[in-house]
């Protein structure tokens, strides 16, 4: 992977003077990449990384199993990208295994969630069942632990 | 009597008139100071790989808590073998041509006590780790200390080696990449120095703890040069690549004859390394390309941005090639390296190492590792050009 998506995943925010820097690249190179690639669609967009259980949101998150029946044009894709349009429904994945779709769905409270799978999710044609887990915590998301890092351990000055 | 004891006066005479190192004195002014930034860290800021220290566990839980063989155990010196053999270019025998030891540290130090004989002379180059003068000394060496320079990148020449080297001489010491410069040396360059070892039939003691650590150009081993396997020790660890420094483990590879040697030094006084670190060791060494890989890759953007940082405010810096430091100049501002470093610190809370730390040559000079995340970085770099651009 091109070392500029690597620390635009690292930190969205970066610099592209900072960037170029990093990697010995002109400040032309770099900011014509990134426009390629917001152009291209390989940069879908940038966002903060939370810490939910820090803003007292009353949320709740559900992780929901979903079999489905493929249909004959367009197997998986057509009900995958339907159900993906729920503004409820944060991520959504086709696994293999046990079942067909992983969704990660958000409502504000559970009778949120709870209406929206049996109200929305259930009767789409083609969803043949569901499973849904809620989740309690979140430690790791997208690579950066919840926990804030312990301090330095190192001594300040060494050999 | 007098009643006051002089203890002084009973402290060797050797060790009583090696003054302690410049590092610590500076570390002792530094501690006592909150906030400071520091690029004066000379180790990795990652975290030992999490595999690693998850098989610590493991082996603790296991009971790995006995003495293992003198030498270290077997499983751990056949995968070193074969990582020494893979990377360096050399093979040693796990039997006999491998010891693990407490660090390159106490490696060198065996190395050094099972050579010399007392007035035996040890060439090494300077600007260097502060421990090298010292361990000569403790072993009844005569340190020969060469000078590499900026202007040559800080690489070591024959003609260096030739100004200083005597009938005397029995041992060449090298250190590449290089603490504190940053400097490497190419296979050309290894070579005009293996050519000098073997006409002067020098032994070789090779300290490459930075070995993955290269940027530009893959790190070349003299052990690698035909002929230079039989006459050297090759000292290497974990503490760099695998920012292990605490487990304190590393080894020497070296012909059967020097091995044994060493290990005699090694037997009566250190027994054998910590069983813990060394089953840590075996596991650091089944997937190396993952786990250096990413650090170097994060070193290497660390590196360019210091040096391109250092370039655009008009300081003089040879650019670093290996290991994670960067020694630019500061003479221009006409003071002394620890002076400079002092008042930086003092006005900007940044800690850098004065050159001279480093041996006499580094005055001129001040160390920054950039074993640090890069907003350290940034902010110091930052300060860096504040504080210069108020100097005279």
């Amino acid at each position: 992977m091109d070392e500029i998506l690597k620390l635009l995943q690292g930190n969205a925010l970066e610099t592209r003077e900072n960037i170029a820097k990093q990697l010995n690249l002109p400040v032309a190179e770099v900011a014509k990449r990134i426009a390629e690639y917001e152009k291209t669609g390989v940069i879908r967009g940038y966002q903060a990384v939370l810490n939910e259980d820090k803003l007292d949101l009353d949320t709740v998150t559900a992780v929901i199993e979903v079999k489905v029946t493929p249909q004959r044009e367009g197997g998986f894709n057509h009900i995958a990208e339907r159900i993906s349009k729920f503004p409820e429904v944060r991520s959504a994945y086709l696994m293999s295994g046990a079942y067909d779709l992983l969704l990660f769905v958000e409502g504000r409270n559970l009778r949120e969630v709870a209406a929206f799978v049996s109200e929305r999710l259930s009767p789409l044609e083609g969803v043949l069942s569901t499973s849904t887990h809620f989740m309690l915590k979140t430690y790791k998301r997208l690579g950066v632990l919840m926990h804030q890092d312990s301090p330095d351990e190192r001594l300040s000055v060494s050999p | 009597m007098n009643g006051s004891l002089s203890l002084r006066n009973r402290i060797n005479t050797v060790v009583r008139d090696i003054p302690r190192s410049g590092i610590r004195d500076f570390f002792d002014i530094v501690s006592t100071m909150k906030d400071v930034i520091s690029l004066g860290i000379g180790e990795p800021d990652f975290d030992t790989p999490w595999h690693v220290r998850e098989s610590t566990v493991f082996a603790l839980e296991r009971g790995a808590t006995h003495y293992t063989s003198n030498l270290g155990y077997l499983e751990l010196r056949k995968a070193l073998s074969k990582y020494v053999s893979k990377n360096f270019g050399a093979e040693y025998n796990p039997d006999n041509e491998v010891l693990v030891t407490v660090g390159v540290s106490e490696a060198l130090d065996l190395a050094l006590r099972a050579l010399i004989n007392p007035g035996d002379e040890v060439l090494y180059h300077e600007p260097c780790y502060v421990s090298y003068r010292a361990t000569i000394l403790f072993a009844g060496g005569k340190p020969l200390a060469v000078e590499t320079k900026a202007e040559n990148g800080f690489r070591l020449t024959r003609a260096m080696l030739e100004a200083k080297c005597t009938p005397k001489t029995k041992v060449l010491m090298l250190n590449f990449p290089n603490n504190p410069t940053g400097a490497i040396m190419s296979r050309e360059d290894l070579e005009a120095i293996a050519k000098f070892a073997v006409e002067r039939d020098l032994i070789v003691i090779t300290d490459e703890i930075y070995a993955e650590l290269t940027y530009d150009a893959p790190h070349t081993s003299i052990v690698s040069i035909p002929g230079l396997r039989d006459r050297t020790i090759f000292l290497h660890g974990f503490s760099k690549a695998w920012a292990m420094t605490g487990y304190r483990l590393g080894y020497a590879c070296g012909p059967a004859e020097l091995i044994e040697a060493m290990m005699k030094v090694h037997q009566y006084t250190m027994l054998c390394a910590s069983s813990l670190a060394q089953k840590a060791a075996i596991e650091a060494l089944t997937r190396p390309e993952v786990d250096v890989g990413e650090m170097v890759a994060e070193y290497r953007r660390r590196r360019n941005f210091i040096a391109s940082a250092f370039t655009e405010m008009g300081l003089e810096c040879h650019r670093p090639l290996g290991a994670f430091y960067a020694f630019p100049s500061v003479a221009k501002f006409k003071m002394p390296a620890k002076e400079f470093a002092l008042k930086f610190l003092a006005n900007e809370k940044v800690a850098v190492v004065p050159g001279t730390a480093f041996g006499d040559c580094g005055e001129g000079f001040v160390r920054c590792a950039y074993a640090t995340n890069l907003d350290n970085i940034k902010e110091a770099m930052m300060r860096l050009r504040r504080f210069i651009g108020k100097l005279p």
